[in-house]
């Protein structure tokens, strides 16, 4: 009885993800600093709504994604970056 | 003890070139005479807003980069405060990554201006 319920078949075979290995492109490319100004730039950090992204997606480093949260918290208040938006790309 | 500060203001659209300038030597004047000394200035001009701020979609930009003591930005937020021409305005206190991210800005930007020129 316990072998049917142990072998369960798929339909479709699961298909496993080759996990592409994330790294912080702050460390990699050696920046130091997130500057508030460069609205192009954080824009990568931006989904279509105009939300930030969490590190899982991003892969950046906490240390990193904190100034980056604050560099685009900054641009919104001087609108170089609008809090919500629908096409943002 | 002085620190490095970059102040960036947004100014209503509704200004005149001139009013922009005057207003712009205002703050100036405020930093220079009160101990605060300018390093660098930028002057982004008209631009649009991301977000219409008292229901205007673009505004005049204008950047101050400078050195000053602490006490100094209670004064400049004050004034800014009081100017109803200033829609928005941040100051920022810059550590020694972001100075001489500044700083290599400056250059690259310099450098642009000479292609312009010689081109």
């Amino acid at each position: 009885m316990n072998n049917s319920s142990n072998e369960i078949r798929y339909l479709t075979p699961p298909s496993v993800e080759v996990k592409k290995k994330k790294y912080c492109r702050f460390k990699k490319s050696r920046i130091r600093y997130v500057d508030y100004k460069d609205a192009e730039f954080l824009k990568k950090f931006l989904n279509e709504q105009g939300k930030i992204l969490p590190r899982r997606l991003t892969g950046t480093s906490l240390k990193f994604q904190r100034k980056v949260s604050q560099a685009v918290k900054r641009a919104r208040h001087l609108a170089l970056l609008p809090y919500v938006t629908d096409l943002l790309k | 003890m002085l620190n490095q500060y970059e102040t960036v203001f947004i100014a209503t659209p509704v200004l005149s070139e001139i009013q922009v300038k005057e207003m712009v030597k205002k703050f100036q004047g405020i930093l220079q005479n009160n101990g605060g000394e300018i390093i660098h200035e930028e002057d982004w001009g008209l631009r649009r807003l991301a977000y219409p701020i008292q229901n205007k979609s673009t505004g005049f930009y204008y950047l101050i980069e400078f050195n000053a003591p602490g006490t100094l930005i209670e004064k400049l937020e004050t004034e800014y405060r009081r100017d109803e021409r200033v829609i928005r305005f941040l100051t920022f206190k810059m550590d020694k990554h972001a100075a001489a991210y500044s700083q290599k800005r400056k250059l690259n930007q310099s450098e642009k201006k000479e292609e312009v020129k010689n081109e």
